[in-house]
């Protein structure tokens, strides 16, 4: 008869982080090896708070299922000699199936002989395998960060304290690092007490009688409904963050939400920094009112019944107060620090060894924006801003409220160099210039601050590059993939006209005066295949197929706005309604591709064109060729593939009528010329070649 | 409860815990982590109990006195137990008990903390406490010391003394605190806190301190040579806290800092070697004591 299993790990409090998985990896470890030893089972459900993780099976079968299984080894020859011995390769056969020699036997297939092994087993009683089997699903758990404690070898997240093996009613017996197993599990750490599970099904009731939620969802709608209902009597907005719920669920076993409030005076600190120090020291969520002005209030999840409530966030609110305090006081004395005296400190921050100090890269920044403001012919003023805040944009470092959180970088800069008196775009720049600081953030709002973050994150990546590091596999320590994905969406997000060789050609000119170990033809090489695979996964992650990302790289990536409007417009037509009418225009294009590549550069002679087919080719071309050029000139790719398209007709019609491969070599050549220049117009926009149908 | 009150209850708890009672070490130091008590003992299989009260010296975190949280020398309780015990959070919980700190009355948490010095070569997983969102203890099962593995376990239990007196008595200002009745924190410490943040910021010799490191990095090292791990140890303390006073004075930069940190880091790993290895020339004499204790 099938009953009910359940294992529960009851530990020291688990790290938050490491919770979840630990949870996922039981139940994934407990299924699999129910599967692997031919158990039956029905459901498998886990639970976790900080203190234990568990996993519940439901019908587990009794007994393993019989197994019966034929197994193939060598054929006769190898199998046995002339008189019959078995060989070394049968005798090893036999043992890595379990059976004796004398058990094997002989078949055909396909005309030749060879020797087989049945394997039946006839199953064991579930209760039998259990104990080694559980012990060996614990010992085999690993996690991100182990231990030991006491005189133990068990390696595992944190100590084991108790153990509950239950297969129905009864006890699994086994021990690991000095732990027996039982049927008790334990309350809450200060609510509850120590319980007997009678079985299974009753776990997370009778962990609820000792103040316990054990289930991780259930755990979660508490929270968020108690938050929300605190919300709603209050008429505060309070932005539930993801991950600091994950965190907050995983730090408690009973949930009461309370909140406290300080002192309103504190609210003349930046916001980000009052947000910060909530959450990141106390794990408090932040109140703002209904226009997203932070409230001088805070709420925070006990883990505990409402019992001394008001005493809890009094405790709450004096920690907070001393927080605040301190934040308040590296604010007040960030002001005397000026810009220009905190930029002559950074010349004794290193960056990197071999880069310099951070006063140098400062340096580097401010050359290589300059020359990006130059390229991209920006006013007087706006020059004059992405100097000003390329010099000034990491004087905030060596602030003491950087120091303290440095998260707060170009936050704190932003505002200090506004209160110094910077113009508007200066100080805006300072904070935008790490934009993006995340895969998903926004680009910087303002063109000063994209010109200076592209100018710190190319001359990141050339500097890393320029002494040999560059992201391999999982190795990116520096995040460069993530800065050329900053750097891919800042110009495109404004849509500025700069190659991605002349943002790579600023930041090389400005690190070859400080004399780089590779050569610049090496570097340059490695930037190319590097932000090729950036577009790549760009236009992968805009949903554009495969082919057609090949195609339209392969005419050129250069241009961020060109190639992202092209693999959207031949993505388009590829896999849009009309696909089969393009798939036989992208066919002309291909054969014109193909002759095209025979030409060996002589000029085009109209006046060698014999066939009529041919000339209305030609005079065709000639007549869209203006469209086409104009529109791609103008990025309006959509139109530049309808001239191209407006060609298939004829070139259709031109193939039909005319031999290009003509014995006459001036006629030969001259036509081979001809489809070269359209092949050339083609190739603007893609190498049709690489579509698949 | 005052803050004397305070050390005379956990001193009297923990002896009832068959912890040995030693009274603070007298060479400067940044934590009760590095008095020999713990950093020696917890290495090698000896078992090791200790209890005791430790003024740890910070001098980057001196204010002038002035402000209400931080301290040039605050004071740590500190508890190590080798083994571990398995029921250790239940005594730990027991503990603030003693102090009247109810547990169904607040909101206490263990919240997943790691420690490592990089001085020592030491690190060690665990938590910080919270009551009511205050960390309040640093909680530790030590598993590498100067370089060596832990084994068995050493857990290492810091009460954070100043942070528990202002939520126990209810005080905004460390300097409010009662140390007993009628005698405040700041009767006896804020000069001495004024003294040593100025010294610390404004006058110390830097010369001097320089030449001083060297001289005690010198001294440890050939008093290790004549495996005399005692007196070597105090000059490596002396180093580490010469070491503090520079940085804290911004004589060093941050490419030398992580010089400076391998040098002391060495002289402790050499000290923590040389122990194990006398520890085990005489026999690990603890280890049958202990069996006599605990038996």
């Amino acid at each position: 008869m099938a009953r009910d299993l359940l294992l529960e790990i009851g530990l020291e409090e688990v790290p938050a982080r490491f919770v979840r998985g630990a949870m996922n990896q039981l139940k994934e470890k407990t299924a699999k090896w129910l599967a692997d030893s031919r158990i039956e089972h029905g459901e498998v459900e886990a639970f976790a708070t900080p203190r234990r993780i568990a996993v519940r099976v439901s019908s587990v079968a009794d007994k393993q299922s019989d197994m019966s299984e034929e197994a193939k080894g060598p054929s006769r020859k190898i199998a046995q000699d002339d008189q019959g011995n078995w060989s070394k390769a049968a005798l090893g056969f036999a043992r890595s199936q379990g059976v004796s020699p004398e058990e094997l036997y002989f078949k055909e297939l396909a005309g030749v002989e060879y020797v087989y092994a049945n394997k039946s087993s006839v199953g064991t009683a579930t209760a039998e395998v259990l104990p080694e089997g559980l012990l060996g699903i614990i010992a085999s758990m690993s996690f991100p960060k182990n231990m030991r404690w006491g005189s133990h070898e068990l390696r595992f997240v944190r100590p084991i304290r108790w153990l509950v093996a239950l297969f129905g009613e009864e006890i699994v017996p086994f021990e690991i690092a000095g732990v027996q197993t039982g049927n008790v599990t334990r309350g809450h750490r200060f609510l509850g007490e120590e319980t007997v599970v009678p079985e299974p099904s009753q776990y997370a009731a009778k962990l609820r009688e000792q103040q316990v939620i054990a289930d991780v969802a259930e755990r979660e709608r508490l929270i968020v409904a108690q938050i929300d209902g605190l919300a709603k009597e209050k008429g505060w907005e309070i932005a539930i963050k993801e991950d600091l719920l994950e965190e907050v669920l995983f730090l408690v076993e009973y949930p009461n939400v309370l909140f406290g409030g300080f002192d309103p005076a504190f609210l003349h600190i930046p916001q980000e920094v009052l947000i910060t120090s909530m959450r990141e020291h106390q794990r408090y969520f932040p109140v703002f009112n209904g226009e997203g002005q932070l409230q001088p209030f805070f709420v925070t999840v006990r883990n505990g019944d409402l019992r001394s409530i008001e005493l809890v966030a009094k405790g709450n609110e004096k920690v907070l107060r001393a927080r605040l305090s301190d934040a308040k006081f590296f604010y007040e004395e960030d002001h005397k620090l000026t810009i220009g005296h905190a930029l002559s400190k950074l010349e004794s921050i290193v960056y990197h060894e071999e880069l310099g100090s951070v006063a140098d890269k400062v340096r580097r920044i401010r050359a290589t924006a300059d020359l990006i403001a130059g390229q991209l012919q920006v006013g007087e003023q706006t020059a004059k801003d992405v100097s000003r805040a390329a010099d000034i944009c990491k004087f905030d470092l060596v602030s003491q409220m950087v120091y303290e959180f440095p998260e707060l970088q170009g936050i704190m800069g932003e505002d200090y160099a506004r209160k110094a008196g910077e113009r508007e775009e200066v100080a805006k720049a300072v904070n935008e210039h790490y934009q993006p600081r995340f895969s998903g953030d926004l680009a910087p709002s303002l063109l000063t601050g994209a010109i200076v973050s592209l100018a710190d994150k190319i001359d990141t990546i050339v500097g890393c590059f320029s002494i040999g590091i560059i992201p391999t596999g999982s190795q990116d320590p520096y995040a460069l993939r993530r800065q050329a994905a900053g750097i891919v969406q800042i110009i495109l997000a404004h849509g500025l006209k700069l190659q991605l060789s002349e943002l790579y050609d600023a930041a090389l000119s400005v690190h070859d005066a400080r004399g780089t170990k590779r050569s610049a033809a090496d570097i340059r090489k490695d930037l190319s295949d590097f932000f090729a695979l950036r577009v790549k996964n760009l236009l992968s992650e805009q949903g554009v197929r495969y082919d057609v990302v090949d195609a339209v790289m392969a005419a050129g990536f250069e241009d961020l706005r060109s190639v992202v409007e092209r693999a959207s417009v031949v993505q388009a037509l590829a896999a849009g309604d009309d696909r089969s009418e393009f798939k036989l225009a992208v066919e002309q294009f291909n054969r014109v591709g193909n002759l095209a590549a025979k030409a060996d550069g002589t000029p085009i002679d109209p006046s060698l064109f014999a066939e009529q087919a041919e000339k209305e080719l030609y005079e065709q071309w000639l007549r869209q060729r203006p469209t086409f050029a104009e529109s791609a000139e103008q990025g309006n790719y959509a139109k530049a593939v309808q001239s191209l398209t407006a060609l298939t007709p004829f070139i259709h019609s031109y193939f039909e009528k005319v031999m290009v491969m003509s014995p006459d070599e001036a006629v030969r050549a001259n036509r081979l010329a001809a489809l070269a220049g359209i092949a050339g117009d083609i190739a603007v926009v893609a190498d049709f070649s690489k579509l698949v149908w | 409860m005052n803050f004397q009150r305070m050390i005379l209850t956990l001193q009297q708890f923990w002896a009832e815990q068959n912890c040995i009672l030693v009274q603070p070490y007298d060479v400067e130091k940044g934590a009760g982590t590095m008095n020999p008590m713990t950093f020696l003992r917890s290495i090698g299989p000896e078992p090791w109990n200790v209890a005791y009260v430790e003024p740890s010296r910070r001098p980057a975190d001196g204010r002038y006195g002035e402000n209400p949280n931080r301290l040039y020398q605050h004071h740590q309780f500190q508890v190590i137990l080798k083994p571990s015990p398995d029921n250790i959070q239940e005594i730990y919980l027991e503990s603030l008990k003693k102090l009247g700190i109810d547990s169904k009355d607040h909101d206490i948490r263990f919240v997943e903390d790691n420690w490592e010095s990089p001085t020592l070569g030491a690190w060690g997983l665990g938590w910080e406490v919270w009551l009511d969102g205050m960390e309040i203890t640093q909680f530790t099962y030590f598993q590498q010391v100067g370089g060596i593995d832990a084994n068995p376990v050493a857990v290492e239990i810091t009460y954070g003394m100043e942070r528990l007196a202002s939520y126990i008595q209810q005080k905004e200002n460390v300097f409010d605190l009662e140390w007993v009745d009628g005698i405040t924190y700041g009767d006896v410490f804020k000069q001495p806190e004024y003294e040593h943040s100025k010294y610390t910021f404004e006058t110390s010799d830097t010369a001097m301190l320089f030449s001083l490191f060297n001289m005690y990095e010198e001294e440890a090292k050939k008093t290790m040579e004549q495996h005399l791990v005692f007196p070597a140890y105090d000059y490596v303390l002396k180093c580490s806290h010469t070491f503090n006073l520079l940085d804290a004075r911004g004589a060093i930069s941050v490419t030398e800092r992580t010089g400076y940190i391998t040098r002391v880091r060495n002289l402790a790993r050499s000290c923590a070697s040389t122990y194990y290895e006398e520890r085990e020339s005489l026999g690990f004499p603890l280890l049958k004591k202990g069996v006599e204790r605990n038996g």
